[in-house]
């Protein structure tokens, strides 16, 4: 195979993901990598290298949308990225001790959570308690709803902040955004309403991902000839994805997806198990 | 400090934010693009470079002298990196506009929250933990 085909396959493959990612709620990064490695053969530490960017383009493009709705609560992003942030390079610092397989495995484990994560009862309820912390830094705010603004104050805050170092440890060792997680810490942690949380945790990512893949870059696992076509691919799968997402009804399809997606992370546990990677 | 207050209320910076973040993935796509076309051009006939063993890149595309010195000397593959380079600041510099708004806004808890991210990165980028 030459250089232009592969490039143009891979294209195609990082726009399915990228669709997928922005359908399921995934996010592109996740599916990008199990694709890489099973279909494409490509060395997981590579994949790793390109999906963190995948993850930053596709963050950083949808997060002007939501701010400019006044979704996105950016003081309690910046709060939580002191976590996510020091979590993701002390993971990406773990990931040199860290056999390959074993990164497989557990990319697997934190794929089919993220699946089950995605198709859960949703809290939408706003708390009109805070906890003491909340209020100390000044975290509780409100959003635009169809009804007008409501406003929310937040739960658990220590306990929030603990889940995001969890996420910011597997965002830098496994090279993903981690949304799922970021999204538990929020909604059922924190209690915050499901439309800030998303918005929030997506808000989150780029930078997240961004501290590690500067250890990454420097580590060699960007490589040029993988990055354009996958950047390009899942920024505009997740583009048509948003688009397709406001006049399709994505519950059944979420559903589908989540199952296949389950087989393939048993698939990246079993290569793992068996010293596949 | 009160002019520039009222000229950028809270809400602007947030706007500006979010411009900022879009105008750098742009950028950074567009420059991928670019040197992706460039890369096929030159070299799309011949065949795949093994990635299937991780072998590491070289010092041409994963420190700033190096991808500098690849775009100068007009080759392909550096001037994606350097859309990657792009790809990865955009973030960076969000928090840094986060920085001067907060500044602005005299919230001195989250001007040291803020800083105390850079600080991580900042760290993450020159702390030599490449290893």
């Amino acid at each position: 195979m030459n250089i232009l085909i592969f490039s143009l396959i891979l294209l195609a493959g990082a726009y399915v993901a990228g669709l997928l990612g922005s359908l399921t709620g995934l996010g592109g990064g996740v599916i990008l990598i199990p694709l890489l490695t099973l279909v494409f053969h490509v060395d997981i530490r590579y994949a790793i290298g390109v999906a963190l960017l995948a993850s930053i383009a596709n963050s950083s493009g949808a997060a002007t949308a939501y701010i400019k709705e006044g979704i996105t609560n950016i003081r309690l992003g910046m709060f939580l990225e002191i976590a996510t942030t020091a979590g993701a390079v002390g993971g990406a610092l773990l990931a040199i001790f860290t056999p390959v397989n074993t990164i497989a495995i557990l990319l697997g484990v934190v794929l089919i959570f993220s699946a089950a994560m995605t198709i859960r009862k949703k809290h939408e309820h706003a708390e009109q308690t805070g906890s003491k912390l909340s209020y100390l830094l000044k975290l509780n705010s409100s959003y635009p709803t169809p009804t007008g603004e409501v406003s929310y104050k937040l739960k658990n805050v220590a306990g929030g902040f603990g889940i995001m170092l969890i996420a910011g440890v597997l965002s830098g060792l496994l090279g993903i955004g981690s949304g799922a997680l970021k999204v538990l810490a929020m909604d059922s942690t924190m209690r915050i309403p499901f439309k800030v949380s998303t918005t929030t945790s997506n808000f989150m990512i780029g930078v997240t991902a961004a501290a590690s893949a500067v250890v990454y870059l420097q580590r060699g696992y960007i490589d040029p000839g993988m990055a354009f076509p996958v950047v390009l691919g899942v920024l505009g799968g997740a583009f048509t994805g948003a688009r397709l997402l406001t006049f399709i009804n994505a519950r059944t399809l979420r559903i589908i997806f989540c199952a296949a997606i389950t087989f393939v992370a048993l698939e990246m546990i079993y290569n793992g198990l068996n010293h596949q990677f | 400090m009160n002019i520039f207050k009222k000229m950028l209320g809270d809400r602007d910076i947030e706007l500006l934010i979010g411009k900022q973040l879009r105008t750098g993935v742009v950028t950074a796509s567009c420059i991928a693009l670019l040197g992706g076309i460039f890369y096929l051009v030159q070299q799309g006939a011949a065949s795949v470079p093994d990635y299937s063993h991780f072998k590491g890149e070289g010092a041409e595309y994963t420190s700033f002298r190096g991808i500098f010195h690849g775009v100068a000397a007009g080759s392909a593959t550096e001037f994606i990196q350097l859309g990657v380079l792009v790809l990865l600041a955009t973030p960076i510099l969000r928090i840094f506009f986060s920085l001067i708004a907060f500044a602005l806004e005299k919230d001195r808890l989250y001007v040291f929250i803020t800083t105390l991210v850079l600080g991580i990165i900042l760290f993450s980028m020159f702390g030599g933990l490449k290893i």
